[in-house]
């Protein structure tokens, strides 16, 4: 860098990549949302060939890369096996921090699941048992879960 | 697999903000040098692969920005999205597919986009993103796992930044050279638990190339060619639940391959230097497990042994690593220059006396779900 | 020593303009799982995979993590090619190239676009220089008129000629089942009375937006034999991407990158009078004025002759050169898949696997991707092993 710029004040420009976007959750992922928002049921499914419980649930299984087709309804409670209380704020985050996020054993399941958790934060270790407290107003998408709470 | 080397290297400072030059610049700068290094022309180059990110250059086709910087008028060209050592490792490929040599151009500028949005859009639309998950609330759940799995205290994560940030400041490059202490770490900011403030690694500018050529085009080369004796990736699986995050089977995978290309069979003690991905302290031990060059749930001792130091049995990151510059995308290729560099006994004052052969290594995705591995050496 | 390369599978999604039942990788599976049923494979047979599409048409950043379980990738190297419009011939290129290199034996290349769930007009702004051209660069369709018209300007092509081009394309789609234009037919009348876009080009001379999928594998000597009965050996691929910004295009000299690549990859692969040696082409023909231009930068016929090569019926099922047997992109545009799918179609035509679309005793046949800032890739396929 020349001597000179460093006299200049910052040319800059700003922008924003301005794209709306409508993703397809496609008939597997639709009955998934459909059953969170309309029974409050977490449900996911199962791959015949090595018997994992996926949640959310897959068309397919990523390891045997086959189709799955048998649906299992899952409780809304798990135990945490991982977590992390977030000490910052961002737009993108669904409530203020601190709260935390956490990979939830669901009872029945054999995968984790990713959500959040906004009380109790002190209380958190590697295997309490939360429930999934579920929104009011439900549109059909993750959020549909307010958050984990710990029982 | 024939014998091919890395003839040529370069790289840029890494700053907070590059404020006098645009990607174009940053690429010009590097593949000028890597050429001068190499004592090519630009008719020694038989093809290019540029590396970069549409979401980190806010730019859709974000190649199209440095094609005529990376000298690639009117040459074989394409372009590899994702971290720098999986490009390099397209270019090494075509080079053992027909060329005599190809460019390897990476470049960032962190400081003009949203890191936070940007890494945010690594993780699925429909089940993940609106959580508002990001790289580094992500890689605190995989800190959670592993560090509660084997007992790994905050206390030896620490001690990577430590020596990392102090070997930095034998870098000349680097971003960050800092005397800091343990205290230091543990006491800096809260960001997600368990990681603090000095767990990260920084929002860095920067580029780097490399000139990798076959056997016979290395002969033309200035410069001790630096050989490729093994290179392997691999992938985990996507979501976060279904992975173990404790157990980095796709490295070990990655890892395996490239020793037996390389005919390595302990690492501990057949490598002499390595360069790896720690884009946060507990990465290091971690990946150094997944490697091989300890046992799982050993690389907190590893560490608070003084194995990894620059005068240890195995320095790791003599460079400063990720964690004092993290160029994103630029930052695996640089582990490679600095994994070459230390063979061909021009690393300066991070030079590992006698270094012969050196792991170099770069991740792609949320939590290292994807690993580049490389093995250098100097026969 | 670089090891000989052929395609040994092709796999595709049935083209349509919204794919609402399917995410991305749930589309992505359905063309990977066609081209391994294609030659007999499993995903367990599959070395590496590269899979490409451009990043800002559906948001998501890695997608070579992000997709892994509709592409397979679980637990196997994959990497991710994207340079614009020529990615499919970008993610191709990269499959011979890993297969070449001695390390991989088979690869799978996937390409893919769900160009429905966004806005693909403000995603492709956005690759214009955000300092220099952003605030003139209105997408690519003005881009394309400017073209086209300092091309009529020059050698008096007509809105007619181009018009014979769209009419061609989806007439040949209507033996493609996978166009997104399948069954489709229009007429002169039909382009001609379109809505103009930007003059001279309108509605239709140019293509779709498509979701869409297409995987192709790619197998080593001494293993390709043993998977198909006549695999499509690659015998060159060229790529010129060599412009950065849209000022420093010339669209007087005629198209320069595909002019070179087209040189380079004939010459790499032996042929010397290309309108005779090569028995079809699967072009990256983006709108129906490049159906007549461009085949004069590839060398079919001299500068200015495109129209008259065109209406000779010489392009045309059954002419001497039949160009985009498939519809091409005018009939299906999955942008990140759509300079594959010209792969795969070559592939096809070589390996006699067209039926209805079929191209009778095909030894070499090209295909193009085109991109960026006016890039070009070119791959030539054959019947018999290049030397
Ligand atoms: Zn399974």
């Amino acid at each position: 860098m020349s001597e000179w710029l460093q006299d200049v004040k910052d040319l800059t420009l700003k922008g924003q990549i301005k794209v709306p976007y409508t993703w397809s959750v496609g008939e597997v992922g639709s009955r998934f949302l459909v059953a969170l928002r309309d029974e409050k049921k977490i449900i996911g499914n199962r791959c015949k060939n090595c018997s994992t419980v996926y949640v959310p649930p897959r068309k397919n299984c990523g390891r045997c890369f086959k189709d799955i087709d048998e649906w299992v309804e899952l409780g809304s409670k798990g135990i945490v096996t991982a977590y992390t209380i977030v000490r910052y704020d961002y737009p993108l985050q669904p409530t203020k921090a601190p709260f935390a996020y956490a990979i939830i054993k669901l009872d029945g399941a054999d995968v984790g699941f990713v959500h959040i958790i906004k009380e109790g934060l002190d209380k958190l270790k590697m295997g309490t048992r939360v429930r999934a407290s579920f929104k009011e107003d439900r549109k059909g998408n993750i959020l549909d879960i307010d958050s984990f709470t710990i029982i | 697999m024939d014998k091919i080397a890395i003839v040529g290297a370069s790289q840029t400072k890494y700053e907070r903000r590059k404020k006098g030059e645009i990607f174009y610049d940053m690429i010009y700068e590097v593949t000028t040098k890597a050429m001068e290094d190499a004592d090519y022309t630009l008719e020694d180059i038989d093809n290019v692969i540029t590396v970069s990110n549409d979401f980190l250059d806010g730019r859709t086709i974000s190649c199209m920005a440095v094609q005529e910087a990376a000298g690639a008028h009117d040459k074989n060209v394409s372009t590899i999205e994702g971290d720098g050592a999986f490009g390099a490792f397209y270019g090494a490929m075509r080079v053992l597919g027909g060329f005599g040599t190809t460019l390897v151009v990476a470049h960032s500028k962190g400081s003009e986009g949203d890191p936070k949005i940007i890494t945010n859009a690594m993780f699925d639309p429909i089940y993940h993103r609106l959580l508002g998950l990001d790289a580094i609330s992500s890689s605190a759940l995989q800190a959670s796992v592993y560090m509660e799995r084997y007992g790994i205290t905050e206390q030896q994560c620490a001690l990577v930044s430590v020596k990392n940030h102090k070997n930095a400041k034998n870098n000349p490059y680097a971003q960050l050279p800092m005397d800091i202490t343990v205290d230091d770490v543990m006491r800096s900011k809260k960001i997600a638990d368990p990681i603090k403030l000095l767990d990260c690694s920084p929002i860095s500018d920067g580029a780097a190339a490399i000139i990798i050529a076959n056997e016979k085009r290395a002969k033309k080369a200035r410069t001790k060619p630096i050989w490729i004796k093994g290179v392997a990736h691999c992938s985990d699986a996507y979501f976060l639940g279904d992975r173990d995050l404790a157990d980095p089977i796709s490295l070990k995978d990655a890892s395996k391959k490239a020793y037996a290309m390389a005919g390595i069979k302990d690492p501990m003690s057949e490598i002499d230097v390595v360069e790896l991905y720690d884009a946060f302290t507990y990465m290091e031990p971690l990946w150094l497990e997944g490697m091989g060059i300890c046992d799982a749930g050993q690389g907190g001792q590893l560490i608070e042994k003084g194995i990894t130091v620059m005068d240890g049995k195995l320095p790791v990151n003599p460079s400063g690593g990720v964690l004092s510059a993290h160029p994103v995308l630029v930052a695996g290729l640089v582990r490679i220059i600095e994994a070459a560099l230390q063979i061909r006994g021009e690393a300066g004052d991070h030079q590992i006396k006698g270094a012969k052969t050196a792991l170099a290594h770069g991740i792609n995705g949320p939590c290292g779900q994807s690993h580049c591995v490389w093995i250098l050496g100097s026969k | 020593m670089a090891r000989r390369v052929a395609i040994v599978g092709t796999g595709q999604t049935y083209h349509k303009s919204h794919r609402l039942d399917v995410n991305g990788r749930e589309l992505i599976n359905e063309a990977v799982t066609r081209a391994l049923a294609d030659c007999e494979l499993s995903i367990a047979d599959i070395d590496a995979i590269i899979i490409g599409n451009m990043d800002h048409f559906e948001s998501i950043n890695y997608v070579d993590t992000w997709s892994v379980e509709g592409s397979g990738g679980y637990m196997k190297p994959i990497m991710k090619v994207t340079t614009g419009g020529t990615t499919g011939s970008s993610v191709a290129i990269a499959g011979y190239y890993h297969v070449a290199s001695g390390l991989f034996d088979k690869v799978l290349a996937i390409g893919w676009e769900k160009n429905s769930e966004s806005d693909t007009t403000a995603a492709i702004v956005t690759c214009s220089d955000p300092i220099w051209d952003r605030f003139s660069y209105s997408g690519a369709i003005p881009s394309l008129a400017t073209e086209a018209s300092a091309y009529m300007e020059q050698y008096g092509a007509t809105q007619e000629d181009a018009a014979r081009v769209a009419v061609r394309e989806r007439t040949h789609a209507l033996n493609n089942p996978y166009a997104q234009m399948y069954n489709r037919p229009i007429t002169i009348k039909d382009v001609m009375e379109s809505p103009m876009l930007a003059y001279p080009i309108k509605l239709l001379d140019v293509c779709p937006r498509t979701d869409g999928a297409c995987a192709v594998v790619f197998a080593a000597e001494g293993v390709a034999e043993k998977i198909a009965v006549r695999p499509a050996w690659v015998k060159s691929c060229s790529v010129r991407h060599t412009t950065t910004w849209f000022g420093d295009v010339d669209y007087n000299t005629g198209m320069l990158s595909l002019k070179r690549a087209s040189k380079e990859a004939f010459e790499k692969a032996g042929i010397k009078d290309p309108v005779e040696e090569i028995d079809v082409a699967e072009l990256y023909l983006p709108y129906s004025y490049a159906g007549l231009k461009w085949i004069e930068a590839i060398g079919f016929c001299g500068p200015g002759e495109g129209p008259k090569f065109i209406w000779d019926g010489n392009t045309d099922m059954g002419g001497k050169l039949p160009i985009n047997p498939s519809g091409g992109v005018m009939c299906t545009n999955c942008i990140g898949a759509t300079a594959l799918l010209r792969v795969a179609e070559a592939a096809i035509q070589i390996m006699g696997k067209g039926e209805a679309r079929q191209v009778p005793d095909v030894t070499n046949a090209m295909a193009t991707g085109f991109g960026g800032c006016w890039w070009s890739d070119v791959v030539i396929l054959g019947k018999d092993k290049p030397n």
